[in-house]
């Protein structure tokens, strides 16, 4: 588009307009996912409740989303009056800017994606943790001792599960050699989806990935049981709407995150990566993949119960981290021979890599849980040990 | 290269164009009736007691403090991940070898937090 408009105009601004169209249906995109997924959630939970869920508005309540878009924009605003006025409102403008902006490297075809940095995973990370401010400044300048605790909770759980989530996809970054998302779907058509060599990672990302949106079982920081609803409790209209919106951006792009890195992006199984049809095909198949995700995410949060703060915690840094550690020194030392072992035998990389991954991530997570096990028994003995008998 | 940068760029100002737009287009349609009740702090009915910004207990921030570290060492270990494969045809296992000496360093300095109680959310 911009070698189209570059006749009538400067170069530069030909740039500068295709970059804000393309931003513009990025945004969009976002939206229309996130009005989608809050339609899919109110049935998807319905159903597990045994209820009908979201079905006045439209057929099947298609409308619901858009009803309570308009709802939530004429509901009046309050500004509590202990809270810090600046602060207060700085909140929700700061969380919804780091959910939008991770879209940008998202790749939705070969070629196909806002902008394929160098470096994108590393621009993912650094952006989505930006968020976390947000969520502390809400918190704060809300005066409000639930909304403290929330956000003091919020920042622990996604600074801890950022570790966890950082540190799973270096088994990727060693398989495909590039942070460039395209390069590491490209990498996938090669030698196999990442799902298969790194099983393990997969597990831990969806872990963390689930615990970072703050979705349950780990939504802890709005606990409604506990907590009102954390930082958001003051919040009304549509700055509470700001919240929300970026939960639900948040959740699609984990979701299409995992996807991409795991489940081969916006590949077709058994098509090859050159072939055409991935650029018109490519977006629908990765909103399949992710929608994939967005409804285990939904699944979960209808059956599991909620985690304990200190549990949470804890298994972050003593199970998830050490765990993390292990995989990629597995991987660091596995896959380098497996390309020797494909350069003597002559068999294609995919062949012997998948079996060797799979076969070690199947040993290192029975020997974890052999060892968990044995722990935690000894733990139990020890703690019954201790309990003095009532005399 | 400058495209994708300046793609970037722009996105970042629609991005934090977004939300004051959305607030603004709120401000039009919303009623405006407010009252020292409403604007009470929420806490479930009761009056609040005592202050909210009090000082947070101190365990809080060696969380923070072993994220730092650990962040770091993420941001020390991307490079070498996207290296590795290379390194490791060229150089054999000694490359391999020093980033488990850096990484074991900072495991034992999890090992200590650990044992001393400092994983325990209190």
């Amino acid at each position: 588009m911009a070698d189209f408009l570059s006749q009538f105009m400067p170069a530069w601004l030909a740039l500068i307009i295709q970059h804000v169209v393309v931003g513009a249906v990025l945004v969009v995109f976002a939206l229309t996912n996130m009005l989608g997924i809050t339609w899919i959630e109110r049935k998807v939970i319905g159903r597990l409740q045994d209820r009908i869920g979201a079905n006045r508005a439209g057929p099947f309540g298609l409308l619901q989303p858009l009803a309570d878009m308009v709802k939530i924009l004429t509901k009046e605003d309050i500004t509590p009056t202990a809270a810090s006025r600046v602060i207060y409102n700085l909140g929700p403008l700061l969380v919804v800017p780091p959910a939008l902006l991770v879209f940008a490297v998202l790749p939705f075809g070969a070629g196909v994606s806002g902008s394929d940095l160098n470096i994108g995973l590393l621009y993912i990370f650094a952006v989505a943790s930006t968020s976390t401010l947000g969520i502390l400044i809400a918190g704060w300048g809300s005066n409000n001792k639930y909304s403290l605790l929330g956000a003091m909770r919020a920042v622990a759980q996604m600074v801890s599960y950022e570790v966890p989530q950082a540190l799973s996809i270096i088994g990727i970054v060693m398989l495909s050699g590039s942070l460039s998302l395209q390069q590491i779907v490209q990498r996938q058509s090669e030698i196999g989806w990442f799902v298969l060599l790194q099983p393990l990672a997969f597990v831990i990302f969806l872990i963390a990935a689930m615990a970072e949106v703050n979705r349950t079982p780990f939504d802890l920081p709005e606990a409604e049981s506990e907590i009102i609803a954390g930082h958001h409790t003051e919040y009304s209209g549509l700055k509470f709407g700001m919240f929300y919106l970026a939960e639900y951006i948040n959740v699609f792009f984990i979701s299409a995150l995992a996807a991409t890195l795991f489940l081969g992006g916006y590949q077709i199984p058994f098509v090859p990566a050159n072939n055409p049809v991935h650029t018109i095909l490519g977006p629908f198949v990765l909103i399949g993949k992710t929608f994939a995700f967005v409804f285990l995410t939904i699944w979960l949060r209808g059956t599991l119960p909620r985690v304990r703060v200190d549990h949470l915690m804890g298994f972050a840094w003593k199970a998830l981290v050490p765990l993390c550690l292990l995989n990629i020194f597995m991987t660091a030392v596995l896959m380098p021979l497996v390309g020797l072992w494909s350069a003597n035998l002559g068999i294609s990389e995919a062949y012997i890599a998948i079996p060797v991954m799979l076969l070690a991530n199947a040993v290192l997570a029975g020997l974890v849980l052999w060892w968990a096990g044995r722990s935690t028994r000894r733990r139990e003995t020890r703690l019954a040990e201790q309990v003095v008998p009532a005399q | 290269m400058l495209a994708e940068w300046s793609f970037v760029g722009v996105f970042l100002v629609i991005a934090l164009a977004f939300p004051p737009l959305g607030l603004v287009t709120a401000w039009l349609l919303r009623p405006k009736r407010p009252g020292p009740i409403k604007k009470s702090t929420y806490e479930c009915g009761l009056e609040t007691v005592g202050d909210t910004w009090v000082q947070f207990k101190v365990q809080y921030y060696i969380y923070a403090l072993i994220f730092v570290i650990f962040d770091i060492e993420i941001a020390f270990l991307l490079p070498w991940a996207v290296a590795h494969m290379g390194l490791s045809a060229a150089q054999g296992i000694l490359p391999l070898i020093e980033v488990v000496i850096f990484v074991g360093i900072l495991v034992a300095g999890l090992m200590y937090a650990w044992r001393k109680g400092a994983l325990e959310w209190i």
